[in-house]
């Protein structure tokens, strides 16, 4: 496209600052088309089996997603996630996507890929979805893959949906777990997706997996326990990446400090998920029945101008919590949250011990807290993390 | 098309959609092709945006020029000059049809 604007100013989507006078109420949206999926990952915090007749019943209805939709761009919404579960099971997806996109909406796509069609490439080619698609890999060759996917034959088709994306040009990136089983294929998976065309870093890993998000199969949760990478696991991956020091120092000066009582200081409630039944979420993990908003009975605006801010106000009294977690200046570092309590403990205020163990690891990696230091303990906190973003990257 | 000239009539191409949020007039290509790469936005100028409320489909671009004169303080050839650049731009870029 030819020459320099005068009158208008192109924006790439890492420079969206657009607003001038005012932000918009909403910018981005996430909306779980639903929690049934075609695969069935063994460690997975939220599927359903595809065939689950209630689930579907539940499920808001395409007029009830545009109705969202529709107020989502009222509010400013610039972009929207699709997401599940698997949003592809939804026959209605095509529809909704391009009612999204005519809205002025970008579209963030969740998939597996496995039901990618030709009509359905064809459409993301032809309307862009603004975003790349986001594609979950689960494995190099039919046994891994099938063998963490559940099902058999699912390589076969997820390469198949790669393969239309391709031919079609549509952008996509690719991401996947860090299972110990999948270790030896990560160099051929890191070797693959240097050759997608949107891939200009490696792909992003899952290895801190959640618990079941719904708290509805203990079962299940043993497995998952059982498959999260160990603290001393999860640094070796995170040190991988080269600028790894780096940013961790630009991150540590910015967000590390005690919470203190306070249980939600990071963004929940400042923007919303929508579950696939219609009930508003402060944040994508956060399914406490108490702390979500029926969309059926209140709108969107209301719930993040009125229900949210009060949620938000929620301070602890848990004296366990107060004792550790809101006197640790790791908090940014550890990704114990109301969500994530809820998930393992049924409550929001419950340390997490394998977050803390994890957390713990990267501080001492990074020299922030010495062997069995408890973080919680230590009173100069802020002269140790600048001491650490001094320090030469070495 | 690079010759707009004052007795077109120009439209929002159905290839775009025109938002105005928060003040600001946010222009998101739909199609493919519409834009240099398919993940962006383009934010519009003040200037850009009191002549794009103004087309209308109807409004020759010299009575759109005629109601901003009317409006603001401006020399009128110096908003004559705007709407046939700022329209230009638009219609290279595809996003706006010219007509007539």
């Amino acid at each position: 496209m030819d020459g320099l604007m005068t009158y208008a100013k192109r924006l790439k989507p890492h420079e969206y600052k657009i607003w001038q006078r005012k932000r918009p109420l909403l910018g981005q949206l996430d909306i779980e088309l639903t929690e049934r999926c075609n695969n069935n990952c063994i460690h997975c915090c939220i599927n359903l089996p595809e065939d689950d007749a209630a689930a579907r019943s539940r499920e808001m209805d395409t007029a009830f997603v545009k109705d969202i939709l529709t107020q989502a761009a009222d509010l400013g919404c610039l972009t929207v996630r699709f997401t599940g579960g698997e949003p592809l099971l939804r026959e209605d997806l095509t529809e909704l996507y391009e009612f999204a996109r005519r809205l002025g909406m970008h579209v963030i796509l969740f998939t597996n890929a496995r039901l990618i069609t030709p009509e359905l490439a064809a459409l993301l080619a032809r309307i862009p979805p603004g975003r790349v698609v986001e594609v979950s890999v689960y494995g190099m060759c039919p046994e891994s893959y099938d063998r963490v996917a559940g099902r058999k034959g699912a390589f076969v088709e997820f390469r198949r949906g790669i393969a239309l994306l391709l031919q079609h040009n549509v952008p996509f990136i690719v991401k996947g777990p860090m299972l110990a089983f999948l270790k030896h294929e990560l160099a051929e998976l890191e070797t693959w997706a240097q050759t997608i065309p949107r891939m200009d870093q490696p792909p992003g890993y899952s290895m801190n997996f959640d618990l079941r998000s719904r708290r509805d199969d203990p079962a299940k949760n043993a497995r998952i326990a059982k498959l999260r990478a160990t603290p001393e696991e999860t640094v070796a991956m995170m040190s991988r990446n080269p600028l790894y020091l780096r940013d961790m120092k630009q991150f540590c000066r910015k967000f590390m400090r005690p919470p203190g009582d306070k249980l939600f200081s990071c963004g929940a409630g400042h923007g919303t998920c929508i579950d696939a039944y219609g009930k508003a979420q402060m944040c994508m993990g956060l399914r406490d029945p108490e702390r979500v908003v029926d969309l059926h009975k209140v709108t969107v605006k209301s719930a993040l101008k009125e229900s949210f801010p009060r949620l938000r106000e929620a301070r602890t009294t848990n004296p366990e919590y107060l004792a550790r977690c809101a006197q640790c200046f790791l908090k940014g570092l550890c990704e114990q949250c109301p969500a994530k309590s809820w998930m393992e403990h049924g409550t929001l205020d419950t340390p997490i011990e394998y977050l803390c163990g994890v957390a713990h690891a990267q501080a001492l990696y990074l020299g922030l807290i010495t062997e069995n230091e408890k973080a919680w303990e230590v009173d100069n906190w802020r002269e140790r993390i600048e001491l650490f973003s001094q320090r030469q990257n070495t | 098309m690079d010759n707009v000239t004052l007795d077109m009539v120009c439209v929002p191409s159905d290839n775009i959609v025109a938002r105005e949020i928060e003040g600001e007039l946010i222009i998101v290509p739909l199609i493919a092709g519409i834009g240099d790469t398919d993940d962006e936005l383009y934010t519009v100028n003040d200037t850009g945006k009191a002549i794009w409320q103004k087309l209308d489909g109807q409004r020759t671009l010299a009575q759109v020029a005629a109601a901003l004169v009317q409006e603001f303080s401006s020399p009128a050839e110096e908003i004559i000059a705007d709407v046939l650049g700022f329209t230009s731009e638009m219609t290279r870029r595809g996003f706006l049809n010219a007509t007539g």
